[in-house]
């Protein structure tokens, strides 16, 4: 069953008009800074605004069409929402949350999600972990057509995210159902969406899946909404058949992308290398500059050189001896610089401008 | 400094809280309980009592009843409706009693507004024990609703709305999910309005009378002893702060009880909504 949506509605600085259509069985995210009308999406979804134009349409069967007058109200669309705090019902146990979109499967869901053993506690008594299972499990308890998370995943401290993370990409794919996810994070959409739309101030600014945006952002805050590095600067060809960037900071390096004028220069961090030299490889750029900072995730570490963040493993890191305050060079190909059209901080940029 | 400061502050505090007591204190020590209790046994304040208890719970019956309902569309409404909603509920409370027992008879009278055409089926309202729940009505109303109305919005408006998507109509989200979630502030504005009725004076005494046994509340019942038997005053008197007290007391122990309610006072303001 594809879902089928596109509002055009006032918000308070600026016009949400959005167009999407979820594909059967796909996850769709929705990305972007807060306040740009992403939960916008899901309130005209599940029934809960009604938009001045617009149309939610299941497999043809239309929820929503202002044209025409109609707007089911949300208990007669087959949703099933996952609030942002969960909004468990706090006087219900475990039990009765989940028995309230329906009972045939509240005893299934309820093994299925691991909260079996909590039935009768109450809401306040669950870890945020053992909320956001009992959120799934009532969100599904009504056997929805279409499933609607709203940051199932912001409520998490980072040790409970990662096995989330997993969990629900393991639902997601075994239910089947289209689904639209909305977050801040665009890792969490990499992981979890066959499809992620980026959007700014109530606009799609790019849709595609999270390969295709981070391999051709198409603009500025995609491409740093994706995790990419953004460097200004002014580009002009060279006789090579390359492209000059002089970056605001008087540094130059070059790209395979052509442009003219002004631009952004995006590089992301695994395609930074962290040396105590400018090494006699391959890449063109080199910016030597003092570690600023050294974040460790994981098996990874963060190093932020000048204006350049690059990821490494901790075992180079460890192998290079990295430390606050040393001087290093950072380098990167010239096929790892994007070029991409100027687009500054979201909501400064005017709604004309898409 | 600041020793001399918290010294006034402590005097001022003393002074305060002993002003309040000492009248309720004068009341029990001017009278001692012997002699309260066989006052009491006279008939005129055992018809006075019963006289309140019958019109002040189906006064209280109605407005919950009806209030209720009310609250809830006010605290979910929105714009100019809600605006003027809520004022029109709070008029009874800046009423003064005298202005709000003449409105009721050029209502309810004989003469009335609406009373003119209740004579004409055969009966009056105006100095009928009828009388008297439609004065505590009145009065009293305000109380509940406008707690309920602050019990409502404070209802995150993410359950009720859970609540539809789920696929809960209107009726079973107000009664599974609202209701339940309000039930504190409900219950306090109840014992609030209870409260008020009891003591209720000036609009009954006008639009209702004080017949003995038939309208005669309480505190009509005080204020007509009080020319002829002044100890006769003073035991009704007592026997209203004991029904007082136990209201206050029983509204914070519910409180207490319910540890989800977030404020332990019966005058919580009525929640400012973010739009």
């Amino acid at each position: 069953m594809a879902l089928d949506v596109s509002f055009d509605h006032p918000l308070r600085s600026f016009r949400a008009a959005l167009d999407l259509i979820v594909e059967p069985g796909e996850t769709f995210a929705l990305v972007g800074p807060s306040g740009a009308g992403k939960t916008t999406v899901l309130r005209v979804v599940a029934g809960l605004l009604r938009p001045q134009v617009g149309r939610v349409a299941l497999d043809g069967t239309a929820w929503l069409d202002t044209a025409a007058g109609l707007c089911r109200d949300p208990d007669r669309r087959s949703v099933g929402l996952v609030f942002q705090e969960y909004a468990l019902f706090p006087h219900l146990s475990v039990e009765a949350n989940v028995r309230f979109g329906g009972r045939g499967r509240a005893a299934e869901l309820m093994e299925r999600f691991r909260i079996a053993h909590l039935a009768g506690a109450k809401p306040v008594e669950l870890s945020g972990g053992e909320r956001q299972r009992v959120a799934l499990a009532r969100a599904l308890s009504r056997d929805p057509d279409v499933l609607l998370l709203d940051e199932p995943m912001s409520a998490l401290d980072a040790h409970t995210r990662a096995g989330v993370r997993a969990e629900l990409q393991e639902l997601l794919r075994g239910l089947g159902l289209p689904t639209i996810l909305v977050t801040h994070d665009f890792e969490d959409a990499a992981a979890l969406a066959d499809r992620v739309g980026v959007i700014s101030a109530g606009r799609m600014l790019q849709v595609g899946t999270p390969d295709e945006l981070v391999a051709a952002p198409s603009d500025s805050f995609v491409a740093s909404f994706t995790g990419g590095n953004l460097l200004h600067g002014f580009a002009r060809p060279t006789r090579e058949g390359l492209t000059e960037v002089v970056l605001d900071g008087g540094a130059v390096v070059f790209s395979t992308d052509r442009a003219e004028g002004r631009v952004g220069v995006v590089v992301y961090p695994w395609e930074v290398s962290i040396a105590h030299a400018a090494a006699a490889d391959s890449a063109l750029n080199h910016v030597s500059a003092p570690i600023s900072s050294l974040t460790t995730i994981g098996n990874r570490v963060r190093v932020r050189v000048g204006p350049l963040v690059g990821e490494v493993t901790s075992t180079s890191a460890e192998r290079l001896g990295l430390e606050r305050g040393q001087i290093v060079v950072a380098s990167f190909k010239a096929t790892g610089a994007r070029l991409v059209p100027l687009r500054d901080a979201p909501g400064a940029s005017s709604p004309a401008a898409s | 400094m600041s020793r001399v400061f918290s010294v006034t502050v402590a005097v001022a505090a003393g002074i305060t809280l002993l002003f309040l007591l000492l009248p309720i204190v004068a009341i029990f020590a001017r009278v001692p309980p012997g002699e309260l209790l066989s006052a009491l046994g006279r008939g005129q304040a055992t018809d006075a009592l019963l006289v309140s208890i019958e019109t002040n719970l189906i006064a209280l019956a109605a407005i919950v009843l009806l209030g209720t309902p009310t609250a809830w569309l006010i605290a979910t409404g929105s714009g100019r409706f809600r605006d003027l909603a809520v004022t029109l509920v709070e008029l009874p409370l800046v009423l003064p009693p005298a202005v709000a027992g003449i409105g009721l008879l050029a209502a309810f009278g004989r003469v009335g507004l609406v009373g003119g055409h209740i004579h004409v089926v055969g009966t009056s309202l105006a100095f009928t024990k009828a009388a008297v729940v439609v004065a505590i009505a009145f009065v009293a109303s305000p109380f509940y609703i406008r707690s309920a109305v602050a019990a409502f919005e404070n209802v995150d408006p993410a359950l009720t709305q859970a609540a539809r998507t789920l696929g809960a109509g209107p009726a079973r989200t107000f009664a599974r999910v609202a209701l339940p979630l309000a039930a504190g502030g409900l219950g306090a504005g109840a014992a609030l309005a209870f409260a008020r009725g009891i003591g209720e004076f000036g609009a009954t005494l006008m639009f209702a009378g004080s017949l003995r046994g038939v309208t005669q509340t309480l505190p009509l019942a005080i204020y007509e002893a009080f020319d002829l038997d002044f100890d006769l005053a003073l035991a009704i008197s007592a026997l209203l702060v004991a029904v007082s007290a136990v209201i206050l007391l029983a509204t914070k122990l519910a409180f207490r009880w319910r540890s989800t309610s977030p404020s332990t006072t019966l005058f919580a303001p009525s929640a400012q909504r973010s739009t």
